[in-house]
């Protein structure tokens, strides 16, 4: 149980009759690369922000490093090491690349409430935030406003602005979607390098990206985990290839 | 990259250079012997600048924390009633009153502000419109204080015991150290982390809890700190005037402010102030003209708001801008 770092309980979120995710539960395991797959409305996004706290469940809980963090709010999940990236790349656009990082080196980095002094000249948190960048390959775009970054230059950015926050676990929620071949497999060997320093929890689609990045791979259809394995047990899983590749295939 | 790259952003421009100009500007107008030192001109401009105080203190909510307080000017009137209700009682003494207003402004605002952050955009406008029609009300009905009518202050507050305020050019600098004082305090806090935080809520509040924020410590903060300062411009106009009512805190005086914060443009601290000047200015001359200067001055508005965007200071940067290429 000690390598299990995030354990979700029987988590379970309806809307009206319409039962999204139903008695969902995983463990997983620390540093290793964990993909959630599934078709379209299996309920991998709405388990997403269940975890992360954006979406309170109706009942089962979270458990990170064995404390149940059910009950706290977004934020006080990401203070406590869960950070998360959104399938709408959610950023700052307004305001400087290092800034965007920057702030997320603030949040865990002393008390916010100063009101002297400028927070964009503290050298820390920009020395920090710059080593972020550089990790993500963002190191050359840190003064450029975030907002004229490019859509697969965002999402880099969104995991510079995650690893920043000294993250136990990433949830990574479709960070391919929307993206051409070449910026896609950028950010595929970003997760790459990765895998390993971190424990990751990736939501995505892309059947190629998941089979050659995952360690193991849950497949989640309507609202149930029906299989967890490793790629080529989901792989030869008849149920799996009946539920989730066999539409893929007819698609 | 170099460390030392100045980050380019919306703090770094030459808003500091136009705030430097038109502060001394103000402080050299008492100078122009011509003007007589209690003349029209002297009143007017002291009137802007304590309109100034209130707009640039609701700036700092609604320009740097998306927050469209319809109710501001109550604690303009809290400010003010402060002064009278304590005058009433024989303390004068200005640090007294403003002690008071201060600490009084920032505990409405604490109450109201926790209300009103629990809702959102149009919700957030009309709550804040209710709670300062509330305290509208109340002064309405304080009939020991004049109620509907007001109550006439006998004299300016004292300074140790000192009647300096009666002189209308300490007055003035008065007023201009408070709003020197505000600009800048504002200036310092929006830069600071905490000012970091609330412009970040303001564009993305999700994100700013995704990496561990909890917005609504700090928006609550910035309301109490916008309150406190408003409320302290009503400690100014009090003075000014001599006299306390209900109109300060009319929901009418509310969207005023917000014009002014508007027409100079909003998340810039210095546009609040153009937007008093020439809001009142305009206002003044219009009057002079026609009884009707509402019907001119509403579509002069609409058509700053639609060509100038970033309001009157975004106009005057892009236009002294254009000669560095």
């Amino acid at each position: 149980m000690a390598e299990d770092i995030l354990i979700l309980d029987r988590l379970r979120k309806a809307y009206g009759g319409l039962v999204v995710t139903e008695d969902v539960s995983l463990a997983i395991r620390r540093d290793e690369l964990h993909a959630v797959i599934g078709p379209n409305g299996a309920g991998k996004t709405t388990l997403i922000h269940q975890i992360s706290g954006l979406t309170p469940s109706d009942s089962g809980r979270v458990l990170l490093d064995g404390a149940d963090i059910t009950a706290l709010s977004l934020a006080a999940r990401t203070r406590r090491g869960l950070a998360r990236s959104f399938q709408i790349t959610s950023i700052l656009p307004g305001f400087p690349v290092l800034e965007n990082v920057a702030l997320a080196v603030q949040a865990r980095a002393g008390s916010s409430f100063r009101f002297l002094g400028t927070a964009a000249d503290e050298p820390a948190l920009n020395a920090e935030a710059r080593a972020m960048l550089d990790i993500v390959g963002l190191g050359a775009r840190a003064d450029l406003p975030a907002g004229l970054l490019s859509h697969g230059e965002k999402r880099q950015l969104e995991l510079a602005i995650s690893l920043a926050t000294r993250p136990r676990i990433l949830l990574l929620d479709e960070p391919l979607a929307g993206m051409g071949h070449e910026e896609g497999q950028a950010i595929v060997a970003l997760l790459r390098r990765l895998r390993g320093r971190y424990t990751i929890l990736l939501v995505e689609h892309d059947m190629d990206a998941v089979f050659s990045l995952a360690d193991r791979i849950s497949v989640l259809v309507s609202g149930r985990v029906i299989a967890t394995g490793a790629p080529a047990e989901i792989r030869a899983n008849p149920a799996v290839r009946a539920a989730y590749l066999g539409e893929e295939e007819a698609a | 990259m170099s460390g030392a790259h100045p980050t380019a952003g919306p703090l770094r421009d030459r808003r500091p250079r136009l705030a430097g100009l038109i502060l001394a500007g103000l402080a050299t107008l008492p100078l122009l012997g011509a003007l007589g030192a209690d003349s029209y001109v002297l009143l007017l401009v002291t009137r802007v600048m304590i309109f100034a105080v209130a707009a640039i203190s609701l700036d700092l909510i609604l320009g740097y924390g998306a927050m469209v307080s319809f109710g501001h000017a109550a604690f303009m009137g809290i400010g003010a009633y402060a002064v009278g209700i304590l005058a009433t009682h024989g303390i004068e003494d200005l640090l007294a009153q403003a002690g008071v207003a201060i600490l009084v402004s920032a505990g409405f605002a604490a109450l109201t502000g926790a209300v009103s952050l629990r809702t959102k955009g149009v919700h957030f406008i009309m709550i804040t419109l209710a709670f300062g029609q509330m305290a509208f009300f109340l002064a309405v009905s304080l009939a020991a204080y004049g109620g509907d009518d007001g109550l006439t202050i006998a004299r300016r507050s004292t300074v140790l015991g000192a009647e300096w305020l009666g002189n209308a050019t300490i007055f003035y600098y008065l007023v201009l150290a408070v709003l020197a004082a505000t600009l800048l305090a504002c200036r310092a806090l929006v830069a600071a982390r905490f000012g970091r935080v609330l412009r970040g809520t303001r564009e993305n509040p999700v994100r700013m809890q995704a990496i561990g924020f909890e917005p609504f410590r700090y928006q609550l903060t910035a309301y109490v700190i916008s309150g406190a300062i408003c409320g302290l411009s009503g400690v100014l106009i009090a003075n000014q005037t001599n006299f306390i009512s209900p109109a300060y805190m009319a929901w009418q005086r509310s969207g005023e402010l917000i014009v002014m914060v508007v027409l100079g443009g909003m998340g810039t601290l210095i546009g609040p102030l153009i937007g008093a000047l020439a809001y009142l200015l305009i206002e003044e001359w219009l009057a002079g003209i026609t009884e009707h200067w509402k019907m001119i001055f509403g579509p002069l508005l609409i058509l700053v708001v639609l060509h100038a965007r970033g309001g009157l200071v975004g106009a005057i940067t892009r236009i002294t801008g254009g000669r560095h290429g």
